[in-house]
């Protein structure tokens, strides 16, 4: 019976457990009424910074702040603004910083093609290593002296005449 | 070759270092503002219950340096600075005006103001905190510079201390009074 009460328990902390996975800080009463307008306000929310916790959306935190937000872009969808427009306004308040996708622009160049430099000179140094194996290779082993080769045959004691 | 293999990754880890070193003691949750040296949002807010004077956007581009604090009665640290903001009304000789943030009940405000003592020219109360939001205003308390013109020249997240009020904001009102 323990047993069972354990199994249980432990099937329904599971069960919570998958439940709280998808759980956000959105409150029902944040919602729009129309799905498609939700939907829109919930992408948007998933790409603003919360400014208080800094690394959450504002669609995961529960801070005042992130409410506030979260508010605010379902009032610019419903007042009819694009997606594009509701994050400008943001950005237009706290800055660039509140994209958790950094923008490309000429300040941030240097972190969106430096990953790409760098896989670049990692490839050529990986042809460069596998030009440089291949020529060794191809050298092959170098042939036997002629001393050598006398000395191999008075271990194996064959002649020359083996066939 | 092998010297350049020998030699780029301590360059590398040199430049790495002296990047990190530079932010050595750097507090980064302080978030810049996106609003520096532009001008400061339009806003109407209604006074505190019981006074007669609010605040808008018309006080503080009089064409006199000014300060905005923000503030809120729920907020400890403001409960801290509030000593500091005093003293900065009355070395700076300019204008304090106070943006009561998000207070639960308007009256909270009020009561805060009548327990420590009102340092500002006017307050304005923003229960929605929209105005907030307009100025960019993330963690009260936060302390803005405005030039004559209404541009925000500086803006100061957290508390103010003696520290702060002595080597930042009162040169930098200053300077800006020239």
């Amino acid at each position: 019976m323990i047993r069972r009460n354990c199994s249980l328990f432990a099937a329904f902390v599971i069960l919570l457990g998958l439940h709280a996975a998808p759980a956000f800080a959105v409150n029902p009463d944040e919602m729009l009424a129309d799905p498609k307008l939700e939907e829109r306000a919930r992408d948007i929310s998933q790409e603003l910074r919360c400014l208080v916790c800094q690394n959450q959306s504002i669609d995961d935190s529960d801070a005042d702040l992130a409410r506030d937000l979260r508010i605010l872009v379902r009032e610019r969808l419903v007042a009819g603004d694009s997606n594009e427009e509701v994050i400008d306004y943001i950005v237009e308040r706290y800055g660039d910083y509140v994209l958790l996708n950094p923008p490309l622009k000429p300040e941030t160049y240097i972190l969106w093609i430096s990953p790409a430099v760098l896989a670049f000179l990692a490839l050529i140094a990986v042809i460069a290593f596998y030009r440089r194996k291949q020529r060794e290779d191809g050298a092959g082993p170098k042939s036997l002296s002629a001393q050598e080769q006398k000395r191999l045959d008075e271990i194996l004691g064959t002649s020359q005449d083996r066939s | 070759m092998r010297f350049w293999i020998a030699v780029i990754p301590l360059v590398l880890f040199a430049a790495l270092a002296g990047v990190f070193l530079m932010n050595i003691g750097k507090d980064t949750s302080v978030v810049p503002s996106a609003l520096l040296d532009k001008p400061a949002p339009d806003f109407q807010l209604p006074p505190l219950p019981g006074r007669d004077r609010g605040l808008s956007r018309a006080d503080i581009s009089k064409g006199e340096v000014s300060v905005l604090n923000v503030f809120a009665s729920w907020c400890i640290p403001c409960r801290a600075e509030h000593p500091l903001i005093k003293r900065l009304s009355r070395e700076a000789d300019v204008p304090v005006y106070g943006l009561n943030y998000k207070e639960k009940d308007p009256q909270d405000g009020v009561n805060w103001l009548d327990e420590l003592g009102d340092p500002y020219t006017a307050v304005g109360m923003d229960l929605s905190g929209r105005t907030g939001i307009d100025f960019g205003v993330y963690g009260v308390p936060e302390t803005f510079i405005i030039d004559g013109s209404g541009q925000i020249r500086y803006k100061h997240v957290g508390p103010v201390t003696n520290e702060i009020l002595e080597e930042v904001l009162l040169p930098k009102i200053a300077e800006l009074k020239g």
